[in-house]
């Protein structure tokens, strides 16, 4: 049977969603998510530069709209209202499109989310119809909180964006996981594929990553590895691990018909 | 009472830069001179989204504040 991620109804057979952002030219963003067999893929809204050639290349023609689901995000926004605003305006530029990030920042140095605002847009979106993914704290109160308001998936920090720190606090992932039916994706703080690995062995239904893919050395290969952590630590997840032995070793090899004995 | 005959300018702000443009002018009007005309893009006017389909009938005030916005990378 096939495991797949069901987010607003909308099944994906990748659980790994991955950003945009840092790449060195939209040819590189593309062949990297290609690499890591992300389905949905984020993107910024941003005003146009005034004066910027209207010709240059865009993101959706490297990566299109009919073969990709576009995240919309609202990185940036400190408040609840210019993230609301921010995403009315992703509906209109994505012709009505509905699943959309919400991330509503804190201060610039820990990029943390300002839960209050976020609650409080989220209420919002969710009114307006939107379909709401919601970067949040790895608080299983305000995780269900996010759930109740009626977000379609719940995504705590592992650690810091951008950090590459990896799972800070694996009970609290779980206590979230515990505490919620919606899907929840870890969301920021990955550096490596193990990360992403334990992200899934813990339960969680997806991870989304953009730094750890685009400043890798090799982005590429990064995005490979990325699909492969995910997927280990998903068939892990499923499998079962054994219970820990804290103080007691067990022998893999039959301990009768030594030689000598 | 002053009646004004020649053209007027209407002074706007786009993403938060000062521009003028010769009155009257739509939003669609405003692109084209932007050269963003057929562009993947979205228009919020004084807080409220302007659909695509309205930006040829919606004309554009004295003072008016614009959003012009792209989707682009981001994580």
């Amino acid at each position: 049977m096939d495991d797949l991620l069901t987010i607003a109804g909308k099944s994906y057979s990748s659980r790994l969603l991955v950003g945009t952002g840092k790449y060195k030219d939209f040819a590189q963003t593309r062949e990297a998510v290609d690499a890591s067999g992300a389905q949905i893929v984020t993107v910024a809204i941003r005003r146009t530069n005034i004066g910027q050639d209207p010709n240059a290349p865009s993101l959706l023609d490297a990566l299109p709209p009919s073969r990709f689901t576009y995240l919309p995000n609202t990185a940036g926004c400190y408040t609840a209202d210019d993230a609301v605003r921010t995403l009315r305006l992703a509906r209109e530029l994505l012709d009505d499109h509905r699943l959309v990030k919400l991330e509503v920042l804190g201060d610039p140095h820990t990029l943390f989310p300002n839960m209050p605002e976020t609650l409080k847009a989220a209420e919002v979106l969710v009114k307006e119809g939107f379909e709401v993914m919601v970067y949040c704290s790895d608080d299983p109160i305000q995780a269900k909180m996010l759930e109740d308001i009626g977000c379609v998936a719940v995504m705590p920090l592992a650690s810091l964006i951008g950090s590459g720190m990896g799972v800070l606090n694996p009970w609290n992932v779980q206590l979230v996981r515990d505490a919620v039916k919606v899907p929840v994706l870890l969301d920021a703080g990955v550096g490596t594929a193990s990360d992403a690995a334990i992200a899934m062995e813990l339960g969680c239904d997806g991870v989304l990553m953009n730094t750890a893919i685009a400043l890798a050395n090799d982005p590429v290969k990064m995005a490979g590895a990325m699909k492969k952590g995910v997927e280990a630590g998903r068939e892990a997840f499923l499998a079962g691990r054994m219970p820990r032995k804290y103080y007691t070793a067990s022998p893999s090899s039959p301990t009768t018909g030594m030689i000598g004995s | 009472m002053t009646t004004h005959t020649t053209t007027s300018l209407l002074s706007l702000k786009i993403n938060g830069e000062a521009r003028s443009l010769a009155a009257p002018a739509t939003v669609a009007a405003l692109l084209d001179e932007m050269g963003l005309t057929g562009k993947r893009l979205a228009v919020e006017r004084n807080g409220e989204i302007v659909p695509k389909g309205l930006h040829g009938s919606t004309q554009l005030a004295d003072g008016d504040a614009l959003e012009i916005v792209v989707a682009v990378g981001g994580g």
